[in-house]
């Protein structure tokens, strides 16, 4: 299904700083870490942004304040143009429902004492109104049915399964509610190679099937390109790039973003000796104490004096036709060996 | 070869050296595990082999026995549980599975050495990265703890620890992710060694780490002509760095190949649905190939051919008989009955 209509999701200036602080019994805070720092995008109805960066830059914290599990530090979402507020009971219950999560880790996400039944069927407990306890047990095995499993397992234990088909089970938990968006936090990368495609097949497959939009948040930069209509890029707590999934891989103009893709291995030994690599030194800085101006400028081989000065902001600039937060930034081919 | 057997042969020596025996030459190695639940064969005949200078990447899911050989090769396997039931493993022509402990002692770090997976787990948290350095020197060579730490710090520097010198006595926990795998490389070549086995040395790190930790590897292994054994499960870094592939499956090699033969033009048809469900840029939009089913329980393998369930090739002697590993040409082996079908497109 093509993304259409109006934003489902709309983030605005988004911000999380998690204390940092010194001393035992008289806690100071003596800093911040600046995990999410200013991150905004919409996503419209059958959508799939992907969200892209290093280790640490922020992606499983942004995921968590959209599931509204940490509280922002500033910064709003709205879900269908009304506002996610925290502190009111009605309103987190309502929008819980529209919101869910995949998580990385098919092996601790899933409690082990529960059956899958339990485990599926878990968050009609909460809420009671989306199935009745008479129609539970069929609604559960019509998403086991949905998800590729066998509905005849629903007493069986996590244990039992395999990695990809626990990641079916947390799948299905993730649609029992009917929800409009779904986060999918590395939903594959703990998974075998062969086994990976048919979780991702499954995951278009209900995309078209229910209208789902996606927050795709993976590290294989491929897997992304293959799922997402729109990629972001974040750096240290915010994102440096945005665009179509053709306009991040094809010509991406912020020059993290052209490191990274060139760093990605491709799968096929042709022309290996002359492919242009961009290496970058080092790792990323602490997000305590993110560089000034620029927070890529300490890694950047473009960087000039207004770098160090003046923080880039994220936005279209002459020759470029995506958002970019970088001062010089250009459009820059990249030519696939695939 | 002194144990022959149906199910695998020693491949020849790699063009350039023929008639010669390869560095490293692993040669139809078994390894089982007694467990409570019964013998787990992990590893069921397999064969590679390695020369001088060469890149072999060994690819496969996880619990395809990659770690195991590596773990045979290296002599690190605690038997029991682990027992060798056959099987050679010839380091320049000696089979190290002849030798006695102290014997192997003397070639593991100095001859053939392993960088580990996880390298915050390998490295022991309570000394400074530059005592576990300059222990090797110490152990091995018998240098002055001074002369040691020289070469800690000579060696901190050829893996580009940044400000090596003021960092030789921090402690693992205080380096990232990536300058621990560093700091893993540099003592598994402090003895310059001829055999490197590196066990998905990146698969926790970011690709931008990755690009820098397999750049590292490349000028080392060019500095000093060293063999690398290269596991990974990852399909781009082996088409980026590798010379030839072996392919494993439930324990065995399913398929060996120089790299420039084997993309896209696979001889098995486990490696060629691998390759298959890669997302290609041309084909979004479309579903994914998936190789359907799971992979086998080592308890309870499939009989005869280990991934005739997942095979869309297979034919009725597939779930009996266990294929051999057929030899293509000199550099080419493929353990599928139908090899040839597959290889020309006709198979199935
Ligand atoms: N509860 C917390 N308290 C303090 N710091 C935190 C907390 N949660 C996350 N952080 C920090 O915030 C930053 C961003 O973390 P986050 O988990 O969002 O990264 P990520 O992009 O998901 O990384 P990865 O790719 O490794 O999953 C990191 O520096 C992390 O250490
Ligand atoms: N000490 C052990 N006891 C029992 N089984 C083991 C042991 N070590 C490894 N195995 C089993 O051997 C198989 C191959 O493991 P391994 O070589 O580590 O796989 P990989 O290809 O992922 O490196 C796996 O099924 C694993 O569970
Ligand atoms: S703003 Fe400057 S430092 Fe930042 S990415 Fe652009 S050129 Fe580099
Ligand atoms: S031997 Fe048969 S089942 Fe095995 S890979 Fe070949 S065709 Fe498939
Ligand atoms: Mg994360
Ligand atoms: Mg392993």
């Amino acid at each position: 299904m093509a993304p259409q209509g109006d934003p489902i999701l709309e983030v605005r200036d988004l911000v999380k700083h998690f204390p940092l602080t010194q001393g035992i019994v008289m806690k100071r805070q003596i800093g911040a870490i600046k995990a999410v720092d200013g991150v905004s995008f919409d996503l419209r109805r059958g959508e799939t942004l992907g969200v892209v960066g290093e280790s640490g830059c922020g992606k499983s914290t942004l995921a968590k304040l959209l599931m509204a599990l940490e509280k922002p530090t500033s910064g709003s979402v709205k879900v269908n143009g009304e506002l996610v507020d925290v502190h009111k009971g009605s309103n987190l219950k309502r929008f819980r429902r529209n919101i869910q999560m995949v998580m990385q880790d098919p092996y601790t996400s899933l409690n082990p004492r529960m059956t899958v039944g339990d485990i599926i069927g878990e968050p009609y407990e909460i809420h009671t109104e989306v199935a009745p306890k008479g129609d539970r047990r069929k609604k559960v095995q019509d998403l086991l049915e949905v998800v590729g499993l066998n509905p005849d397992h629903i007493n069986r234990y996590p244990h039992q399964f395999s990695g990809g088909q626990r990641q079916r089970i947390g799948i299905a938990r993730g649609l029992a509610l009917q929800p409009e968006i779904i986060i999918c936090d590395e939903p594959v990368s703990a998974l075998d190679v062969s086994i990976q495609a048919q979780v991702i097949n499954l995951l278009e497959r209900l995309q078209s099937e229910f209208g789902l939009a996606y927050i795709f948040i993976a590290h294989d930069l491929s897997v992304v390109r293959h799922i997402s209509d729109r990629v972001a890029v974040m750096y240290l707590g915010k994102i440096v790039e945005i665009g179509k999934d053709t306009q991040i891989y094809d010509k991406p103009s912020h020059p993290y973003t052209q490191a990274l893709l060139s760093a990605v291995p491709v799968p096929n030994p042709e022309g290996r000796e002359s492919r242009e690599r961009i290496i970058l030194q080092g790792d990323p800085p602490s997000p305590a104490n993110p560089p000034s101006g620029c927070r890529f400028r300490t890694r950047c081989w473009k960087a000039q004096e207004i770098c160090a000065v003046e923080e880039p902001l994220l936005q279209i600039r002459p020759g470029t036709d995506h958002e970019s937060a970088c001062h010089f930034a250009e459009a820059h081919d990249v030519v696939h060996a695939s | 070869m002194k144990n022959p057997s149906v199910d695998t042969h020693l491949l020849p020596a790699d063009s350039g050296t023929i008639g010669t025996e390869p560095l490293l030459a692993v040669d139809n190695l078994h390894v089982e595990f007694t467990t409570r639940q019964g013998v787990a064969r992990a590893v069921n005949g397999v064969s590679y082999s390695l020369n001088a200078g060469e890149t072999l990447a060994v690819l496969g899911e996880s619990g395809s026995g990659k770690s195991v050989t590596a773990q045979a090769i290296m002599g690190i396997l605690d038997m029991p549980p682990a027992r060798i039931p056959k099987g050679e493993i010839r380091f320049r022509g000696t089979d190290l599975l002849q030798l006695s402990e102290a014997q192997r002692s003397q070639i593991r770090g100095q001859q053939i050495a392993m960088i580990f997976q996880d390298a915050l787990s390998a490295l022991n948290p309570v000394f400074t990265v530059g005592w576990q350095i300059a222990e090797m020197f110490r152990v091995h060579k018998g240098m002055s703890k001074k002369a040691a730490y020289a070469k800690a710090i000579e060696l901190m520097d050829r893996v580009r620890i940044p400000a090596a010198r003021q960092r030789v006595n921090d402690y693992p926990h205080q380096f990232s992710g990536g300058m621990r795998q560093r700091i893993m490389i540099a003592m598994s070549i402090a003895l310059d060694p001829e055999v490197l086995i590196a066990d998905e040395p990146t698969t926790a790190l970011d690709v931008t780490v990755q690009a820098q930790i397999m750049e590292l590897l490349a000028e080392l292994q060019r500095e000093s002509n060293m063999g690398l054994i290269l596991i990974t499960h990852d399909l781009g870094v082996v088409a980026d760095v590798a010379d030839k592939i072996a392919v494993m499956y439930g324990g065995r090699i399913v398929e060996n190949a120089p790299v420039h033969d084997i993309y896209g033009n696979a001889a098995h048809p486990y490696t060629k649905g691998l390759l298959e469900s890669i997302p290609r840029v041309d084909m979004k939009g479309q579903e994914l190939y998936a190789i359907k089913g799971l992979p086998p329980n080592l308890l309870d393998m499939p009989t005869g051919c280990a991934f005739h369930p997942r095979c869309p090739f297979r034919q009725d002697n597939c779930v009996t008989d266990v294929p051999a590993l057929h030899e293509i040409s000199g550099t080419r082996s493929s353990a599928c009955h139908y090899w040839r079908e597959v290889l020309d497109g006709t198979a199935g």
